[in-house]
C-alpha cells in the first residue's frame, strides 16, 4: 500500500549554517496514528512545517498522497490541516468566523452544517459568537483544531497538542483524536511526552538532534521502554538464583542481598506468585521496594544512547 | 472525511475568505479605517482650501480649493492604501497566525488579489467619500470620469501593492510606518498635492519631475480639469510602470519566502 506521506532524503540548514534535519526519510501510512517523539529543539516541528509548507527543505521531497508538496502543492495541502504548537490566533474574531475563513481559505464551499458539527464535536458550539481573546487557553486550543479540521482534511498535523493543557483536555483530545482516526483521518502527532504516544500511537518515531534515530511499532517500543523493577531485600545472601527461579527475569545484586525482578510494564509484575515460590523454598524477605522507571527518562537515555 | 479533493485551479473561496477578513477587519475599525481619514482630509481642505486658499488666485484656471480636492484624495489613497495593505499582510505574521496562510492551497498571485483587492476596495471607497465630502465645500467637475476611476482604481492597487510589500519586509509596528511617514509623505506634499508645479522656479520644478508622485497626481488632476503638470500618456505609464515593479518585488518575495519562510 502506497503510505500516505512519504519523506524522501530531506534535510534543513540555515543561513546560520544550523543543521535542523539530517537526511529523513519516513513513511506514514494511511489510517495511523504516528508519533514523532524527541526533546525540544529535536527537528520535530520543522519536519512538520516542511511537509505543510511552512519551511523550504534544503534537499529532498515530500508527498502527500503521491502528491509532491512544491509542484503539486495545492492537491498536497488541501489535504493536510494543520495545529502548531502556538496558540496563533485571530484574538479579535469569533470562533464561527475563524473557523468558516479557515474552511474558505483551504478552498472548500462554505458548509454551516458540518461547521456546527464540528464546533459541537469540540464543544465549542456555545461559544461560536464568542471572541477568541475571550475563550481560555484550552478553548483556544480546540479553536486551532476546529480550524485545522474546518477543510475536512485526510492527514492531521498536531504539533504538541496538549502542552500546557489540563489533564481534562488532553483526555478530551485522545478521544477526538482516535474519533478522527476511526474516520479514517492519518494523524501525525508531535510530542515530548512519551506518555502521551503510549497511549495513542499505533507507530513512534524518535528524533533527536536532526536525525530520525529510530521508528518502530508502539507496542514494541514500550517493551523497550517500560520496565518495572521489584527489589527483595533478603535475611541472608544468596550465593546465586535458585534453578527453580529459572523462568522468572531475576537478578542479584549487593553480594546476594537483593534479588530484583524486572518486567516489561505492559505485562505487569506477579508479585503474589513470586513470593509463594520464594517461600517455598525458604527464602526470606525482609524488605521489598518496587520501582517504576520514568518513561521520559528512559526516552532520554534512548536518544542519548543512539547518537 | 473528505476522500476526494478536487483539484484547485483557482482557489476563488480562499480568496473571497481573504477578502472578506480584511473587509471585515475594516468595518470592525470603522473609524479608524473610514471617520478619521475623511476628518483629516476635511482639516486640509479647510486650512488650505477655505482659509488659505481664499487668498490665492485660481490656478490653471480653476479655482484653488477645487484645484487640491484631486492631491487631497490621492494623499488619502496613497496613506490609507499603504497602511491597510501593509497592516493587513503584517498582522497575521505578528500574531503567527500567518502560518495558516502559507499552508492553505492559496498560490501566491490568489494571495496577492485577496490582499491588495480588499485594501484597494478600502481605498476606493475611502477616496469617493472624500471626493462627496470635498464637493460639500466646492463645485467639482470630472471632465473624464472613466479616467477618473481609472487613475483611483490604478493608484489603490499600486500602493496596496506598495504596501503588500512593506508589510511582508516590516519586522515591527515602527518599520510598517517607516516608509510611509517618511518617504510617501513627503513626496506627496512635494509632489503638487497642494500646488502646480508650474508655480516652483525652474530648478525646483525640474526636481519636482524625479518625484514619481508628481505624475500620479498629474494624472489624477487631468482627469478632473483637464490639464496636469505632466501629460496624462507619462501619467500612465508611471503609473503602470510603478504596478509592474510592485509586480516584480512580490514575485521575487514569494519565490525565496523573503521573510514569509525560512
Amino acid at each position: 500500500m502506497r503510505p500516505i506521506v512519504s519523506i524522501n532524503n530531506v534535510t534543513k540548514s540555515y543561513a546560520s549554517g544550523f543543521q535542523a534535519l539530517k537526511l529523513i526519510n519516513l513513511d506514514i501510512e494511511q489510517g495511523e496514528i504516528f508519533a514523532l517523539l524527541g526533546p525540544n529543539g529535536a527537528g520535530k516541528t520543522t519536519l512538520i512545517n516542511i511537509i505543510c509548507g511552512i519551511v523550504i527543505a534544503s534537499s529532498g521531497t515530500v508527498t502527500a498522497d503521491g502528491h509532491d508538496i512544491v509542484r503539486d502543492y495545492r492537491a498536497a495541502r488541501s489535504m493536510i490541516g494543520l495545529v502548531p504548537q502556538e496558540l496563533s490566533t485571530d484574538a479579535f474574531e469569533t470562533v464561527w468566523a475563524t473557523v468558516t475563513f479557515s474552511r474558505g481559505l483551504f478552498g472548500r464551499a462554505p458548509n454551516p452544517a458540518f461547521i456546527e458539527r464540528l464546533l459541537r464535536d469540540l464543544s465549542l458550539l456555545d461559544k461560536r459568537q464568542t471572541r477568541i481573546m475571550e475563550l481560555s487557553g484550552g478553548m483556544k486550543r480546540r479553536v486551532m483544531i476546529a480550524k485545522a479540521l474546518s477543510h475536512e482534511p485526510q492527514i492531521l498535523f498536531l504539533d504538541e497538542p496538549t502542552a500546557g493543557v489540563d489533564v481534562e483536555l488532553r483526555r478530551d483530545m485522545w478521544g477526538l483524536v482516535r474519533g478522527l482516526r476511526d474516520k479514517g483521518v492519518t494523524i501525525i502527532l508531535t510530542t515530548h511526552y512519551i506518555e502521551e504516544a503510549e497511549e495513542m500511537a499505533d507507530r513512534v518515531g524518535v528524533i533527536n538532534k536532526g536525525t530520525l534515530v529510530l521508528v518502530e511499532d508502539k507496542q514494541e517500543l514500550m517493551k523497550k521502554l517500560g520496565k518495572k523493577h521489584l527489589t527483595l531485600h533478603l535475611q541472608t545472601p544468596l550465593p546465586r538464583i535458585p534453578a527453580e527461579l529459572a523462568s522468572w527475569n531475576l537478578e542479584l545484586k549487593t553480594d546476594g542481598m537483593d534479588l530484583i525482578y524486572t518486567a516489561d510494564s505492559a505485562d505487569g509484575v506477579d508479585i503474589s506468585e513470586l513470593l509463594k515460590r520464594l517461600s517455598e523454598l525458604s527464602i526470606v524477605i525482609k524488605d521489598l521496594q518496587t520501582q517504576q522507571s520514568s518513561l521520559e527518562d528512559i526516552f532520554v537515555s534512548l536518544v542519548s544512547e543512539r547518537t | 472525511m473528505n476522500k476526494s479533493v478536487a483539484r484547485l485551479e483557482f482557489n476563488r473561496h480562499g480568496v473571497w475568505a481573504i477578502y472578506r477578513f480584511e473587509i471585515a477587519r475594516a468595518l470592525r475599525t470603522l473609524v479608524q479605517s473610514l471617520v478619521t481619514p475623511v476628518i483629516t482630509t476635511s482639516l486640509y481642505f479647510v486650512v488650505f482650501g477655505a482659509a488659505i486658499g481664499s487668498r490665492l488666485t485660481s490656478t490653471g484656471g480653476v479655482n484653488y480649493g477645487a484645484f487640491i480636492v484631486p492631491g487631497l484624495i490621492m494623499l488619502a489613497l496613497f496613506t490609507e492604501s499603504l497602511s491597510n495593505a501593509s497592516f493587513g499582510i503584517y498582522f497575521p505574521k505578528w500574531t503567527g497566525t500567518i502560518y495558516e496562510l502559507l499552508s492553505a492551497p492559496v498560490s501566491y498571485l490568489e494571495i496577492v488579489i485577496a490582499y491588495v483587492g480588499a485594501a484597494a476596495t478600502k481605498s476606493v471607497v475611502l477616496g469617493l467619500i472624500i471626493m462627496a465630502t470635498a464637493s460639500l465645500f466646492v463645485p467639482i467637475k470630472v471632465l473624464h470620469p472613466v479616467w477618473m476611476i481609472g487613475f483611483l482604481l490604478m493608484t489603490a492597487a499600486n500602493f496596496s501593492l506598495f504596501g503588500f510589500i512593506i508589510g511582508i519586509w516590516a519586522k515591527s509596528f515602527e518599520h510598517l510606518q517607516f516608509i510611509p511617514m517618511l518617504i510617501i509623505t513627503p513626496l506627496t506634499f512635494l509632489g503638487g498635492a497642494f500646488y502646480s508645479i508650474d508655480m516652483l522656479p525652474p530648478a525646483w520644478r525640474t526636481f519636482s519631475l524625479f518625484n514619481p508622485i508628481v505624475y500620479l497626481i498629474s494624472g489624477f488632476r487631468w482627469s478632473f480639469y483637464g490639464s496636469g503638470d505632466v501629460s496624462v500618456g507619462v501619467s500612465l505609464l508611471m503609473t503602470v510602470g510603478f504596478f509592474v515593479i510592485c509586480l516584480v518585488v512580490v514575485a521575487w518575495i514569494f519565490k525565496t519566502g523573503y521573510r514569509l519562510k525560512n
